[in-house]
């Protein structure tokens, strides 16, 4: 993106904030250096490997602290110090914050994963997918212009198809893979051409010159660049599992291995809204009057279909339970696309888009922790069946009343406190911007949602049927469970901590 | 009455809508050594009665400490910020419309414990029972001394779970059908509800109850209060329940255990009116006032409706069960509570008021009551109930049947104090001069005798005589109850029915008591919410 009257060398010598780029980087080398070891860690001793890549993963994650401090920018222009291709803001470090602690979760879920595996999984090929796509997805938020931006999601996407066809010969996973990828590479394909529609009618890639200029595009140019905006935006609604495009995410779910569901769940989710913020609210915000409606009416599309899709699930069907925790998370996705489609009609666009991170992170916790439960009771109950709930409560008390909390808190109802404000930062963000529609089918989901949820919580304190199998909690597993947890129950006691992004501009 | 420090108060008020919550998680655990009991059941249940008699205490210390000489200003406030992020307060107080509910909720609660703790509704482990009733507890305690309107939401729904839960486990037939009935009604009008204090709260720019109230509506144009109040008022009128969205009422008595019911009607069903009041009332009472006909239109179908249902399941050969009887009266009696509040009188409100507090001894006897009977006969349809005297089967002859069809029960000649003590709660039901069922309902017909200015007179005097009218058929269908279950000609061979309990006493007493000194001493309670209905009616609270 050099000006053509500049000289070559001083326009391609880009001072690099390491620092500021350590989050991403510490992901990826690490997920390197695990394939590597790979080759050297004789089989006894492959959990070395997961452990590294947990720590690895804990390290990316801490380095976030030291960029509390203020906002940096990097990889900018030598000729406009402005525009930067990388930006660690507020906004950036909360959803990094975010993406790595989902990986980590998902990580200490897929150390039990690949142990009770027992090799059918290889083991340093996870690791190195799983790394690959956190870097990935933690580099997307920071990404200040569409090339970076579809790098970053190419990147957090690409292992994950491998990570979800991972079982070896397993018919449901590669299945599972090629419909994932199939239907993936199209949107992508989609939203490239669009990428390119908006350079060739703006001459820019940085999101913030995209804004200034897309608003005095020439006359005849006008249509190409609204057709591209709309383009740009299919690909990343696909990446939320927005309708139309959710129809892979329930055998996805289903076919992939438990602990990448989990993170396809939070991290795939963060992914795919982190981009559909940065190109609506940073680069079109003049569009909002087409991307507003749309994204309105997208949001209340897919919280219906995800709602009513999981109400429909049978209890004893096989593998009900994933397949309803996959159904769900399409109908949060419709939730977490309220606030964006609000901030297509509010007068500050930036600040709405707070509500959206607020309900993401206490979404992250308490599906990851839905999650770990079911992880755990997959272990003795193959099938995962949501009947297989039954009476957890009289074998591990605890489990039982934790997996209640947190359906409860999806559900939006106390004593899941939490979920009950970020849903009403959410409610605010749509009455705010005088969405009251939206408002209203949202309540009505609110309510079909909470059928299913509670019919789940219900069967966890029902007498169990026959004598109850206890479950026996190896130590990752209980890590994860308490992690969630305790950040579900602090959450609740103290909602400020996620909520004070709501109602502030991040940016 | 007793001079107490001001911080003492706060700290009491803060125990009262907390300690339950820590009640709740402390029955989840073990029992500490020393606390063990005869049984782990023991203990818990034990557990249960100790902290609901704690915090009936407590609010006893505080009826006693508050100024009574000032019902209408705000006491034992607390006033902590929670969640700047969406101002979320924790403002917590009481004034004269708040401690009288404050004190039946307290009271209520313990009984009930009381009661479980002798008589274990069948079911589940009583770990989670007494774990579900203090949760419930506290979330109806909450509603009534929060100021803020996310908490009050947050209250609000609080109760749903622990309900849905104790129908659903300790139930009787039919209770899943029932408890999914009770939570997704209430649920679908408490999220309208919530649009609707968003709506409030990002217009005027608070959700302070207190603040929004002395503002009483200016800073929200009249467009914004009539969809609040719709949206408002929807939520509520589940909750109270205002017919015609009162149908998961009768389902959820029916099937709750007595405990439950007594709850639901004594304390649950006033959540909605109190919000009414509370909320809608002060906060946006023009768009009130363009509802206020047709809330007085439909409290009033609602009181010929609970009656006529009444009439009809009270029928011999109706199959009448004798709980949904007083599910449906209930509809009734909620009825003349939303006229009074229609009227936007402060007689009219007034009289709302104590037919509320009223309708939660009264209705809460009752509904014991019954549940003893269920215990001893081990039914309440009313049809077999009358028939369960021995010689009165009806396979003994055919010929004979519809002659003793016409006996009751007789409830008199085999357990006279049970019977006696039914027909006592079914004539303060019926609303008998010198009981509590009285003055609230006649001053609700009083308002709307005179609505406030802007409301039709003439309509109001209609429904007036309407509701006049429901009272003769409440009358009515309480005397055919009195007449089936307890009176009748007592067989020789009857098997006697154990009498009163002394656990029962104890657990009935509070509440005769208590309709008898209402009824006759009615000053004791319009003193305390006259002073704060004016001035809420006048603009805000102090």
């Amino acid at each position: 993106m050099s000006h053509p009257a500049q000289p070559l060398a001083e326009s391609l010598v880009q001072s690099v904030d390491w620092l500021a780029i350590a989050p991403p980087t510490a992901a990826a080398v690490v997920g390197l250096g695990v394939l590597v070891a790979d080759l050297f860690v004789p089989d006894a001793k492959k959990a070395v490997l997961g452990w590294c890549a947990v720590a690895g993963l804990a390290v990316s994650a801490l380095l976030l602290l030291p960029l509390l401090d203020g906002d940096r920018s990097t990889f900018c222009q030598t000729g406009d110090p402005r525009l930067c291709s990388y930006t660690a803001d507020r906004f950036t470090l909360v959803i990094q914050f975010l993406v790595l602690g989902g990986a980590l979760l998902a990580a200490l879920l897929s150390v039990t994963a690949l142990k009770d595996g027992r090799r059918r999984l290889p083991e340093g090929e996870f690791w190195f997918l799983l790394l690959s796509s956190a870097a990935g997805a933690a580099l997307l938020p920071a990404s200040r212009d569409l090339a970076t931006l579809v790098v970053a999601l190419e990147v957090a996407s690409l292992p994950a198809f491998a990570l979800v066809g991972i079982r070896h010969g397993d018919r449901r996973s590669s299945e599972a893979a090629l419909k994932f990828f199939l239907s993936s590479v199209t949107a992508t394909a989609v939203s490239l051409l669009g990428i390119s529609f908006v350079y060739a009618s703006t001459g820019t890639l940085y999101l913030t010159q995209i804004a200034d200029r897309i608003q005095h595009v020439d006359g005849q140019l006008h249509t190409l660049a609204q057709t591209g905006v709309v383009l740009t935006l299919v690909g990343f609604a696909f990446k939320t599992a927005a309708v139309p495009f959710h129809f892979w995410v329930p055998d996805t779910y289903v076919g992939a291995p438990l602990p990448v569901a989990a993170y396809l769940s939070v991290v795939g989710k963060a992914v795919g809204f982190t981009g559909l913020i940065l190109v609506t609210v940073v680069a079109f915000p003049s569009y909002s009057d087409a991307w507003g409606p749309a994204l309105a009416a997208l949001a209340a599309l897919t919280m219906t279909v995800g709602n009513v899709g999981a109400l429909r699930q049978q209890a004893t069907r096989a593998y009900s339970a994933v397949r309803l925790l996959a159904w769900s998370s399409v109908g949060q996705a419709g939730y977490l696309l309220v606030p964006i489609a609000a901030a297509g009609y509010s007068a500050d666009a930036r600040k709405s888009i707070g509500s959206t991170v607020a309900y993401a992170l206490m979404y992250a916790a308490v599906n990851l922790g839905a999650f770990a439960v079911a992880a755990l009771v997959g272990r003795t109950r193959a099938l995962n069946r949501v009947s297989d709930y039954r009476g957890l409560y009289a074998s591990n008390p605890v489990t039982a009343l934790l997996l209640a909390f947190f359906l409860l808190c999806l559900a939006g109802l106390p004593p899941g406190v939490i979920g009950l404000f970020a849903k009403v930062t959410v409610f605010s963000a749509a009455v705010d911007a005088g969405l009251g529609w939206l408002a209203v089918v949202m309540a009505v989901n609110v309510v079909i949602a909470l059928f299913y949820y509670l019919q789940w919580t219900a069967l966890l304190f029902r007498a169990p049927e026959g004598e109850p199998a206890r479950h026996r909690v190896p130590a990752p597993l209980t890590a994860a469970i308490a992690l969630t947890g305790t950040l579900g129950i602090a959450l609740s006691g103290a909602p400020q901590l996620v909520l004070r992004f709501a109602g502030t501009g991040l940016f | 009455m007793i001079d107490i420090n001001a911080s003492v108060m706060q700290v009491l008020l803060a125990f009262v809508v907390v300690g339950p919550l820590l009640g709740a998680v402390a029955a989840l655990l073990p029992a500490p050594p020393g606390l063990k009991g005869k049984s782990p059941e023991q203990a818990v249940l034990r557990h249960g009665v100790t902290v609901t008699g704690a915090i009936l205490a407590a609010t006893i210390v505080l009826a006693l400490g508050f100024d009574h000489d000032h019902p209408s200003k705000m006491q034992a406030t607390t006033d902590i910020s929670w969640i700047p992020a969406l101002d979320v307060r924790i403002h917590l107080g009481i004034d004269g419309i708040s401690l009288p509910l404050l004190v039946l909720t307290a009271l209520l609660t313990f009984l009930c414990a009381l009661y479980s703790y002798f008589k274990m509704p069948a079911g589940p482990s009583p770990k989670a029972f007494v774990a579900l009733l203090l949760l419930l507890e506290s979330g109806t305690l909450a509603t009534f001394a929060v100021l803020d309107l996310l908490l009050f939401f947050l209250a609000f729904e609080m109760v749903l779970i622990p309900m849905y839960f104790l129908i659903a486990r300790w139930g009787g037939e039919g209770r899943t059908q029932a408890a999914w009935k009770f939570i997704l009604f209430t649920l679908l009008g408490s999220v309208v509800m919530l649009l609707g204090l968003l709506l409030i709260g990002i217009k005027a720019g608070t959700f302070d109850m207190m603040a929004l109230a002395t503002d009483n509506g200016r800073s929200l144009t009249t467009s914004v209060q009539v969809i609040a109040v719709l949206a408002v008022g929807l939520g509520l009128a589940v909750k109270t329940p205002m017919w015609p969205l009162h149908s998961w009422l009768p389902d959820a008595h029916t099937a709750a255990p007595t405990v439950g019911s007594v709850l639901l009607a004594g304390v649950l069903l006033k959540m909605g009116t109190y919000g009414f009041v509370r909320i809608l009332l002060p906060i946006a009472p023009d768009g009130f006032r363009t509802f206020a006909p047709y809330l007085a239109a439909f409290a009033v179908v609602g009181i010929i409706y609970g009656s006529l249902a009444c009439l009809a399941l009270a029928r011999q050969g109706a199959k009448g069960d004798l709980k949904r009887l007083i599910a449906y009266s209930s509809v009734g009696h909620m009825g003349f509570v939303l006229l009074g509040i229609a009227t936007m009188t402060p007689t009219g409100v007034n009289g709302a008021l104590f037919a509320n507090i009223a309708h939660g001894l009264i209705t809460g006897l009752l509904f014991f009551l019954v549940g003893a009977l269920k215990d001893r006969t081990g039914t309440t349809d009313l049809d077999s109930l009358s028939l369960l005297s021995p010689g009165h089967r009806p396979s003994t002859s055919g010929s004979a049947a519809p002659n003793q069809l016409q006996t009751g029960a007789a409830l008199y000649g085999k357990a006279p104090r049970l019977g006696g003590l039914l027909a006592f709660a079914a004539v303060a039901s019926l609303g008998l001069p010198g009981l509590a069922g009285f003055w609230g309902e006649m001053l609700a017909l009083f308002g709307a005798f005179r609505p406030a200015a802007g409301l039709s007179r003439p309509a109001f005097l209609t429904f007036m005589a309407i509701a006049a009218f429901g009272t003769l058929l409440t009358a009515a269908y309480l005397l055919i109850v009195v007449r089936r279950v307890c009176m009748g000609p007592v067989p020789q061979q009857a098997p006697k029915l154990a009498d009163v309990h002394t656990y029962e006493f104890a657990a009935w007493t509070p509440l005769v008591a208590l309709t008898v000194v209402a009824g006759l001493w009615p000053r004791a309670l319009l003193g305390l919410t006259d002073p704060a209905v004016q001035q809420l009616l006048a603009g805000g609270t102090r």
